[in-house]
Parts: C-alpha cells; sequence; structure tokens
C-alpha cells in the first residue's frame, strides 16, 4: 500500500533522512523505532505531505505523492496523528472530532464516522462538549486518533502516541490500537516504547541517524537486541 | 462635574464601544489565522467610508443599500490584499510583512490624497438627536452601536456554528494540524481575509454617519484598533470585544474631562501600563 | 592597501570634496539631500541595530521626536544650547527607552506584541505633542528660534550648508562605527542566541533582559541624537516629521530594503528612498498631490515583496558568489531570518 524509496530529506541545510525506504502493506501495523533524533518524525512528515524531500519518492496505492501538499495526501486516504497530539485546545470534543471530517467525502459520512469513532472510544462520546485542552494525556491522545479517523483513512500514521503518558494509561492506549487494528485500518506507527510497540506491529524498522538500520518481522526479532539498538543506537 | 454630563459621557464611550469593537475583531480575526497584522486595515476602512459617502451623495443610493455595498466592497479588498500583499510574503520574515502592510497604508492614503484631495467630507444626515433623561444621544450613535452588536453576532455565529467558521478557529489555534485535516489554507485564509474585509466594510457604513471622511482617518483610528487588540490579547476575540469597552470609556470621559487628544493619550497610556501588568492581555490565561 | 580598504579611502576622498565641486546653482539643492541621507541612514543605522535582533519597533518616531523637541524646546524657551540640550535630550530618549523596555524584556513581550507596543509609543509621543500644543505648537508645528550670528556655534545653527554637510558625514562615520563595535563584541553573539532562542540563550547565563535593554538604549540614544541634528538643520520640527507611525515605518523600510544585517545596508537603502522620494516630488510635486506618495508607496510594497534581503544584503551574496569578496564573520548573517 506504502512504499518509501530512497527518501531523502531535511531542514534548511541539516539533512534527517538519508535514503530512506521502507513498506506498508495493506491492513499491516508497521512500527518505526530508534533512539531520539533518528528521523522518525521527519519520515512521518514527509509522508504526510507537511515536509518536501530532496529526493526520494513516496508511493500509496501506486501513485507518487511526493511533493505534494498536506491536504491532497489527505484526501487520498492518509491520516496523521502528529507527535504531541495537536488537538484545537480551545474547541470542543465534538468540534475537534468535526474538523476530522473536513474534506467533503468525510462530511458526507459524517454521522456514520462519527458512531464509530464514538464507539472505538466511548469517553470522546461523554466528554463531547468539554473544552479539549482540559482532557487529561491518555484523553486527548484518544481524540488524536479518533480525529484522524474522521478522515476516513486507508493508512494511519501514529507519531509517539504514548509520548508524555503514563505507565497505565500507554497499556489502555496500546489496546485501544490494537482495537482499531482489528477495524481494518493499516497503521504506521513511530515509537519510543519500543517493548509494547514490537507487541503490537507485525513488522518493524529500525531507524537511527536518519538511516534505516534494522529491519524485521517483529516475532522474529530478538527483543532485546532491537532494544538494544533502539535505545543505545549501537 | 454635573453627574448627567458624566452618564453622557459614559453612554458615549459604551455607544462609541461597539464599532471599535468591530474593528478590533476584524483584525483579530485576520492575525489569529494568519499571524499578519494588517497594518493598513483602519485605511480599507476609509475606502468604504468613501465608497458609502459617493454612493449615496452623488448617486443617491438609500444608506442601507450603500452600506451592503461596502461591506461586498470591504470582502473583495480583503481578498485582493491577502492575494496581492500577503500572500506572496507568507513565508518572508515578520519585520517584511509588517512593512507590506506598512506600505499599503502609505499607498491608500496618498491614493485617497491623489482622487479626492484632504478635504473632510460628511454625510449630511438628518437624523433626531435622542434625549433621555436629561442625556443627549445622537440617533446614528445608537443606529451604529446597534448595528455593531448585530454584526458582532453574526460573526460569533459564523465562528461557532459553522463548519468554516469553526475551521477558522482551529487553524487559528494550530495551523500545521488544520492541514492535516485535509485543508487548504490558502481557501482558509482567503475566506478569513474575505470575512475580515466585510467587517471593515461594516465599522466603514457605520462610521461615516457619524465621523467625516478624510484620507488620514486612519491615523485616529488605527493605532487605536491596535492597542485594543493588544489589550484584549492578540487573537483573543472575548478579550478585544472587552478591551474596546474599557479604551473607549477612557477616551470618552478624558475627552469630556481634558481635552479630546489627551483622552486618547490616557487611553494609551493605560494600554502600556496594563500590558505590564497582563502581557498576553488582560483575559490571558497566562498572566 | 587592500582593494577594500582602498575604495573605502577613495570614497571618502569624494565624500568630503564634495562640497568643493563647482556645481553652480545646484549645489545648495545636492548638498541639501545629502544632508538627509546621511541623517536619516544615521537613524536607520541606529534603528537596524534592534531590529537585526529581532527587536522590531514600529516606534522610533518616538525617540526622533523626544530628540527634536527636546532640544529645540530648550533652546527656544530657555536658551539651553542645543550641546547641552540634545544631551538632555538623548537622556530623555533613553529614560523613556528603559521604562517601556524594561517591563516588556522582563515579562516577554516578544514578537507582534512588541511591534504593537512600540506602535504604541510612538503615537502616544505624537498625541503628547499634537495635544499640548500649548508649548509645543501642536500640529503646526515649532520653529527653532534664530540666533545672533555671534551665537552660531552655541546655538548649532549655521547658515552655510556645508557645516552641516560635514557634521552630518561625521555622524554618520560615528553611526557606522558604533554598529561595527556592536557587530564585533560579545553582545552580538549574545543577541543573536537570543534571537534565535530566549529560552535556550538564557538557560546559559545570559543575561536576556540586560542585552535587549542595553540593545535598545544605545538605539533609542543614537535616534534621538539623529532627531537633534534633524531639528537643527531643518530648523522646524513638527509631529508628523518627526513623530507617529509615517516616519517608523520609512526608517524600517528604509533599513530593511538596504539589507539590515550589514554595516552600509541602512545606508544603501535610505540613499535609495530618499532619492526616489526626491524624484518623485521634483517630478509631480504640485501638480498632482498624492500622486509622488502614492508610487512612493507602490514601490516599497513592491520592493518588499521582490528583495526581501535588501539591496545590500543581496548585492553582496551575488559579490560573494562571483568569488569578488571574501566571506568575513559579517557575511554569515545576510540570509533571510524566517520569523
Amino acid at each position: 500500500m506504502l512504499e518509501l524509496r530512497g527518501l531523502t530529506a531535511g531542514y534548511g541545510q541539516f539533512t534527517a533522512l538519508w535514503d530512506v525506504g521502507l513498506r506498508v502493506a495493506a491492513g499491516e501495523t508497521v512500527a518505526i523505532v530508534g533512539p531520539n533524533g533518528a528521523g522518525k518524525t521527519t519520515v512521518m512528515r514527509v509522508i504526510s505531505g507537511v515536509l518536501r524531500p530532496h529526493a526520494g519518492d513516496l508511493i500509496f496505492d501506486g501513485e507518487s505523492l511526493a511533493g505534494r501538499p498536506a491536504h491532497e495526501i489527505v484526501a487520498r486516504g492518509i491520516a496523521h496523528v502528529p507527535e504531541g497530539r495537536r488537538i484545537f485546545p480551545d474547541l470542543t470534543v465534538a468540534e475537534n472530532l468535526r474538523m476530522g471530517a473536513f474534506l467533503p467525502p468525510a462530511r458526507r459520512a459524517f454521522a456514520q464516522s462519527l458512531e464509530r469513532v464514538q464507539a472505538l472510544f466511548p469517553i470522546l462520546a461523554e466528554r463531547r462538549r468539554q473544552r479539549a485542552g482540559s482532557l487529561s494525556g491518555g484523553e486527548q491522545q484518544m481524540l488524536a486518533i479518533g480525529r484522524a479517523l474522521m478522515s476516513r483513512p486507508r493508512l494511519i500514521l501514529l507519531d509517539e502516541p504514548s509520548l508524555g503518558l503514563a505507565p497505565v494509561m500507554v497499556l489502555r492506549l496500546f489496546d485501544l490500537i490494537r482495537r482499531v487494528r482489528r477495524e481494518g485500518y493499516t497503521i504506521l506507527i513511530v515509537e519510543q516504547n519500543v517493548r509494547q510497540v514490537l507487541r503490537l506491529a507485525d513488522r518493524a524498522y529500525l531507524l537511527e541517524a536518519g538511516r534505516l538500520k534494522m529491519e524485521g518481522r517483529s516475532d522474529e526479532l530478538s527483543e532485546q537486541e532491537f532494544v538494544r539498538k533502539a535505545y543505545l543506537g549501537l | 462635574m454635573d453627574p448627567i454630563f458624566l452618564a453622557e459621557a459614559a453612554l458615549n464611550g459604551v455607544l462609541l464601544a461597539g464599532v471599535l469593537a468591530l474593528l478590533a475583531l476584524g483584525l483579530n480575526l485576520i492575525f489569529g489565522v494568519l499571524d499578519i497584522i494588517w497594518i493598513a486595515y483602519v485605511d480599507l476602512v476609509t475606502v468604504g467610508m468613501y465608497a458609502v459617502y459617493f454612493l449615496v451623495t452623488d448617486y443617491g443610493w438609500p444608506l442601507w443599500a450603500a452600506g451592503l455595498a461596502a461591506v461586498g466592497l470591504g470582502g473583495l479588498l480583503g481578498i485582493a490584499v491577502h492575494l496581492l500583499i500577503i500572500s506572496p510574503l507568507l513565508t518572508s520574515p515578520p519585520v517584511n510583512q509588517l512593512l507590506a502592510t506598512g506600505g499599503l497604508l502609505f499607498f491608500l492614503q496618498s491614493f485617497m490624497t491623489l482622487l479626492w484631495t484632504t478635504d473632510h467630507r460628511s454625510l449630511r444626515l438628518s437624523l433626531p438627536i435622542i434625549q433621555a433623561g436629561g442625556m443627549f444621544v445622537p440617533f446614528t450613535r445608537l443606529l451604529s452601536f446597534g448595528v455593531a452588536v448585530l454584526a458582532v453576532l453574526g460573526l460569533y455565529l459564523f465562528l461557532t456554528r459553522t463548519y468554516m467558521g469553526t475551521a477558522i478557529r482551529a487553524v487559528s489555534q494550530d495551523r500545521e494540524a488544520m492541514r492535516l485535516m485535509g485543508a487548504d489554507p490558502q481557501r482558509v485564509y482567503l475566506i478569513t481575509s474575505a470575512v475580515g474585509g466585510a467587517m471593515a466594510g461594516v465599522a466603514a457604513a457605520l462610521l461615516i454617519i457619524q465621523y467625516p471622511v478624510h484620507p488620514y482617518f486612519g491615523a485616529a483610528f488605527g493605532p487605536l484598533t491596535f492597542m485594543i487588540c493588544v489589550l484584549g490579547g492578540l487573537g483573543n476575540m472575548v478579550g478585544a470585544f472587552v478591551a474596546s469597552f474599557i479604551l473607549s470609556e477612557i477616551i470618552s470621559f478624558g475627552g469630556v474631562l481634558l481635552s479630546t487628544e489627551m483622552g486618547y493619550v490616557l487611553a494609551f497610556v493605560l494600554f502600556i501600563a496594563l500590558m505590564f501588568a497582563r502581557p498576553g492581555g488582560i483575559l490571558a490565561r497566562r498572566a | 592597501m587592500t582593494r577594500p580598504r582602498a575604495l573605502a579611502a577613495l570614497l571618502m576622498v569624494l565624500i568630503a570634496a564634495l562640497p568643493l565641486v563647482p556645481m553652480g546653482g545646484m549645489r545648495q539643492y545636492a548638498l541639501h539631500v545629502l544632508v538627509q541621507i546621511f541623517i536619516w541612514s544615521f537613524i536607520a543605522g541606529a534603528w537596524s541595530l534592534m531590529g537585526r535582533f529581532r527587536l522590531v519597533s514600529l516606534g522610533h518616531g518616538a525617540f526622533l521626536g523626544i530628540g527634536a523637541y527636546t532640544s529645540t524646546l530648550l533652546w527656544n524657551v530657555f536658551g539651553l544650547t542645543p550641546w547641552a540640550g540634545g544631551l538632555a535630550a538623548v537622556a530623555g530618549a533613553v529614560a523613556v527607552a528603559a521604562v517601556v523596555g524594561y517591563p516588556c524584556y522582563r515579562l516577554r513581550v516578544v514578537g507582534h506584541y512588541f511591534v504593537l507596543v512600540t506602535l504604541a509609543v510612538g503615537e502616544v509621543v505624537r498625541l503628547l505633542i499634537i495635544a499640548e500644543r500649548g508649548w509645543t505648537g501642536g500640529s503646526l508645528g515649532l520653529t527653532l528660534r534664530p540666533a545672533p550670528a555671534q551665537a552660531s556655534l552655541l546655538a548649532a545653527q549655521f547658515a552655510d550648508k556645508r557645516i552641516f554637510y560635514y557634521a552630518s558625514v561625521l555622524v554618520w562615520l560615528g553611526g557606522l562605527a558604533i554598529w561595527r563595535r556592536v557587530d564585533r563584541s560579545m553582545a552580538r553573539s549574545a543577541m543573536e542566541a537570543i534571537g534565535e532562542d530566549e529560552t535556550a540563550a538564557a538557560s546559559v547565563g545570559i543575561d536576556v533582559t540586560r542585552f535587549k535593554l542595553g540593545i535598545t538604549a544605545l538605539s533609542a540614544a543614537l535616534t534621538a541624537g539623529g532627531g537633534v541634528l534633524y531639528a537643527q538643520y531643518i530648523t522646524y520640527v513638527s509631529p508628523e516629521t518627526l513623530s507617529g507611525i509615517g516616519v517608523s515605518l520609512r526608517i524600517v523600510f528604509a533599513a530593511v530594503l538596504g539589507g539590515m544585517y550589514s554595516l552600509l545596508g541602512p545606508t544603501v537603502g535610505t540613499a535609495l528612498t530618499i532619492a526616489l522620494s526626491e524624484y518623485l516630488r521634483v517630478t509631480f510635486g504640485i501638480r498632482l498631490i498624492g500622486m509622488a506618495e502614492t508610487i512612493y508607496g507602490l514601490a516599497l510594497i513592491l520592493l518588499i515583496i521582490f528583495l526581501p534581503v535588501g539591496l545590500y544584503g543581496g548585492l553582496e551574496q551575488v559579490m560573494r558568489r562571483a568569488g569578488a569578496v571574501r566571506p568575513g564573520r559579517r557575511m554569515t548573517f545576510l540570509q533571510t531570518r524566517k520569523g
């Protein structure tokens, strides 16, 4: 479904990614792990169109999307849940979800999508009139994911969803992501929490200093070796 | 001091606040979404004022029709400003953006001088002066206050009840996240600029019935509008609303007790003092 | 002697010799324009001391006004020589800068907020001048009381434009020297760091408030000095020409269009804008009131859209790429800064 080839990207003079290539097949959940500053968020930003790559290609369902603006990429079916959640703090939960369905096709199916999201995350129905900025970290993460689901994507990009969450919340979060996965969504997830994400994902890539160092099926990967490499970057 | 006199000043302050709020909200709206201050905003209002003036005086249009035309013109001007001046500079340093809208101020003021000279022009309206409880209130003031309140209400409903309005609020809170929702930023900017411009048009119609228009009208109301925006918290609509009342009361009282200019000076000085107590604006969440 | 040094020396000789060149009737006009260019270049340079560190002020008219009106009033009313009056004026401007700057910087008023505060200050000064028309003359302005010929030096009033010419050249050179001093000092690096990331700078121990105040005070002082000199030269002050948003914007335009990150940028920008303004005034003058200003405004808009790095900055970049100029420390700060 998604393929990155030879992707090189960066910010100004600084190159964050060198010749990165990866694949995500429909229905799969794929993880990207790596130490801080490895460029994981940069990969996400290139895929969702927020950042233009210097070189390389990004192919989604056979169509090349490199360099396209963000709103076109969302229209093609890729939803990005950004690092730090980035919900709209002064809008209500309900309004945040409405914003997720900005595009016309999503707007037409709004009621359906809303029902689905509220079934997955009942707390969002409960708190729908609450100001989003006053939600707890875990609730905001759910809102961010729910909001992304409102655009009826086929591929969901999750950027560091466990960031800033208490350990108990993290476990709950990964359960919820498993539920999303069971709905049939394809997920590409960037995570610091290697242990949890390897339990969730089918395959994983290790990104370090902008380059892909390792790849494999998560059941085949030695968790310890992967963890060592991810955290110590050896 | 005669209490009736003071009460009249207070009332005038309230009535003035209506239109000032309109100006401040328009400017705030644009700033909130685009992160750019249109320094020439009140000069766009001046253009609108001339439009109403000429339509009524030279073409005999009824006032309400000319007012509507001004609103439409304002919307168009807003779009034009965005496309011609703001869009090319979206990624430029803020000082360049400010200079561009500042240059627009020069251009508009001198262009209007070129076209229409510096003569003050006022609409010859014979609207009554209402007398109530010993106070004299011009009907024009009441009318403009009423319309301004309606316009503010309209804006509020637009921003909270419509999809586009909510999207505009969202963009002002997090522009990049909104892009991830599939929103084309250019479209949001254009609509925002049009709405901001339209509000300037409404303000123009309301101001021309109270004040004479001349090319340098913006020199009086412009800085005042900026002060209100900052005092209320840049981007904060409710704050701007409250701040416009505070400042216009000060101007009204100061004008009555001292002199018109000193009234303005007092307002400005208070503004600077309040800036330090609450640099984020009086209603800012963090002091 | 190295090439740039030789060029600079040649330029200085030209500047010094200019008033001696036979020009017939044009001389007075040429000197007049040149004096203005040097004075306003000096002021633009003073502004750019703040501007290059992301302290964008749209209220420098306040310092100009305080400077010009203080020295003029002290002379007119008390007969105090502008040499001393000027010092008082500068002190006044610095005081205002400190009073406004300190809370701003302490409370982290930055970005557009800061710009609007400066706008407010500039307008307050203008309105104060107009309001206190009893002794300031209000919108009609104030004329410098003429001094008897023997007191010419004491009153710093000279009939001969050439004296003002050389005075303004000296002041301009002084401004350049100060600019270079700031450029080369530790303050510069500190301010750069603050400009990039205030919190980070503060955490490294840089006293953010002190640096910002220092630069602001310096900028205010120099600007006020420029105002005093201008008042002495023109012998007439008015709130529109020496305070408020109009003159503040013009200064900023000159500095940015010329290139505020380079030494001669503000000078180039000022020369350009004054030349343009004079040309338009002469061409259209009385025939079509407002035409000159309209084209000027339009030109400014177009220039800022199409020349973001400023003329001088752009020129330096081109020359550097052509290998004509060796990159020095100055050059690294020519890139357009993203907000």
